[in-house]
């Protein structure tokens, strides 16, 4: 597992106005590694997961992706976030673009790829994602579900070195949740680095190999998935799991 | 269905009784004024005013003065248009750069122009500006014209940009896109849809004030019709044209947009 070090986030802290949403967070991302972060909501999971492509950007401390310093204004952030792919809980596809031309127009534009090329890879990472019929549709022709897995191989034609996800299932409807997390399964088998910020401990369960419990801010506890669900060093992780797998 | 209280909006709004209506307010105008032109004894010459708009002679078809003077009008509203539009979506796009000089740079050039009589803007150039680097009449009116508009054009090209969703702007930077790429890729295709309906009506109000230029006597329609006027005294006749060929360009272009517009909504 201790591959290269991917994303170092170093005692870094966030403000939004007064409010501290990031104290002193310190984390590591190695190569391959697949860390799910779970905590109860506004405790700054998803700013920390914005922070690791610069979407938001940290006041104190020190974060590095693949050995590249991040900071507020960093020239070199467009290069980085062509490594970093991220999935957000609206899914965020461009509905102005077919589902072909959402993946598509980031190699062809940021990646200057040729068309041709463009096309193939987009074409290899729809099969992946099992929706290759629905190439020439808008966004809004498809479910939720299979949104959700167009803004996937959306990120994923980019060739990232690490995917982020931010609640990818938060706003899908029931029924559809099992088919995004299938395809985040298969993507976790073919040795992607990862980092999820998710509430589906059926998922963690599966594909973690470090979980990440957030508190006001915090880190509470980092630890295996084997100590994390049956026997959690820190009484408010070990609450939080009673509140959430109680039904 | 169970009767309701015939109000007096519903009896107005009964088809035969709003076409009854329609009809006699219609009549109304027309015979007041018909009678007020008998009373002062105007001198209805009607037959006069087709040559105005084209003639047959041994030399063939020929276009007559209005219809020179619309060309003339159309040519200067679209150049007028292309100025306004440039000069406000630079307007807009500086507002939105976050720079406190593009904002403060913005905001005075929307404030000053928004508070000027377009007649005085006018004057400015022409009057002022003119003498001082050699403006033409024509040249003066394109310059009012577009910067006058451009800070309307402005204002409808920021608020097309701020309806796309900010998720949008966040997908466009996480897979790299610089500011500019993803303003012509993700966000300007979207506001396209917001914007399109202001933009006509922005063309519509710049075609009716680009009237305004006659005081400087640029040959546009409406200096074409006043000078007609001042040569055959057909006042009533000539103004009626003009405001009709004014109304049929105008009406033109908004069916024309709203086909556009159809069409845009059925590819979102």
């Amino acid at each position: 597992m201790a591959g290269e070090i991917i994303i170092k986030a170093d005692k870094i802290d966030k403000f939004y106005g007064d409010f501290k949403a990031l104290d002193a967070v310190s984390v590591t991302v190695c190569q391959g590694q697949r860390l799910v972060v779970c905590g109860p909501s506004g405790s700054g999971k998803s700013t920390l997961i914005r922070c690791f492509n610069g979407l938001e950007s940290h006041d104190a401390g020190r974060l590095t992706v693949q050995g590249v310093e991040l900071y507020d204004g960093s020239p070199n952030i467009r290069a980085l976030r062509q490594n970093v792919g991220m999935v957000f809980q609206q899914f965020n596809l461009f509905p102005h673009l077919t589902v072909l031309e959402n993946l598509t127009i980031g190699p062809i534009k940021v990646r200057k790829l040729s068309k041709a090329v463009a096309v193939d890879t987009a074409r290899k990472y729809l099969d992946r994602v099992h929706i290759p019929e629905q190439a020439d549709k808008f966004p809004a022709q498809l479910s939720g579900g299979q949104q959700q897995r167009v803004a996937i191989a959306r990120s994923l034609c980019m060739e990232p070195a690490v995917m982020l996800f931010d609640e990818p299932t938060s706003s899908l409807d029931p029924e559809m949740i099992g088919e995004v997390l299938d395809v985040m399964v298969e993507l976790a088998g073919t040795g992607m680095t990862m980092v999820v910020v998710t509430h589906e401990m059926g998922f963690a369960r599966k594909v973690a190999d470090t979980m990440v419990f957030m508190e006001q801010g915090r880190i509470v506890e980092t630890s295996p998935p084997e100590v994390f669900f049956t026997n959690p060093t820190s009484a408010r992780a070990r609450l939080f799991l009673d509140q959430i797998l109680e039904h | 269905m169970t009767a309701r209280p015939m109000t007096v909006n519903r009896f107005l709004n009964q088809r035969p009784v709003a076409v009854v209506l329609y009809v006699a307010v219609v009549g109304l105008i027309c015979w007041s004024s018909y009678t007020g032109a008998q009373q002062m004894g105007y001198n209805w010459q009607w037959y006069q005013v087709p040559k105005y708009l084209f003639t047959f002679t041994d030399d063939g078809f020929q276009w007559g003065e209005i219809m020179v003077g619309l060309v003339a009008t159309i040519w200067l509203s679209v150049t007028s248009f292309v100025l306004a539009t440039v000069l406000g979506l630079l307007v807009a796009l500086l507002r939105l750069s976050g720079l406190v000089m593009g904002t403060v740079v913005s905001v005075g050039f929307l404030e000053i122009i928004r508070n000027i009589p377009l007649l005085v803007l006018l004057y400015l150039f022409y009057y002022v500006l003119g003498p001082v680097f050699g403006l033409d009449r024509w040249t003066a009116s394109v310059l009012t014209l577009g910067v006058f508009h451009a800070a309307l054009v402005s204002e409808i090209f920021r608020a097309g940009i701020n309806a796309v969703a900010k998720g949008q702007w966040e997908a466009a930077d996480s897979i790299g896109m610089s500011r500019a790429q993803a303003y012509r890729w993700i966000v300007l295709p979207q506001s396209v849809r917001f914007m399109l309906p202001p933009l006509t009506g922005e063309m519509v109000a710049l075609i009716k004030s680009s009237a305004i230029v006659s005081v400087i006597a640029v040959a546009e329609l409406t200096t074409v019709g006043r000078n007609i006027i001042s040569d055959t005294f057909m006042s009533f006749e000539i103004w009626f044209t003009v405001a009709a060929v004014y109304l049929v360009i105008t009406v033109i272009l908004s069916i024309g947009v709203s086909r556009l517009e159809k069409r845009y909504a059925v590819n979102q």
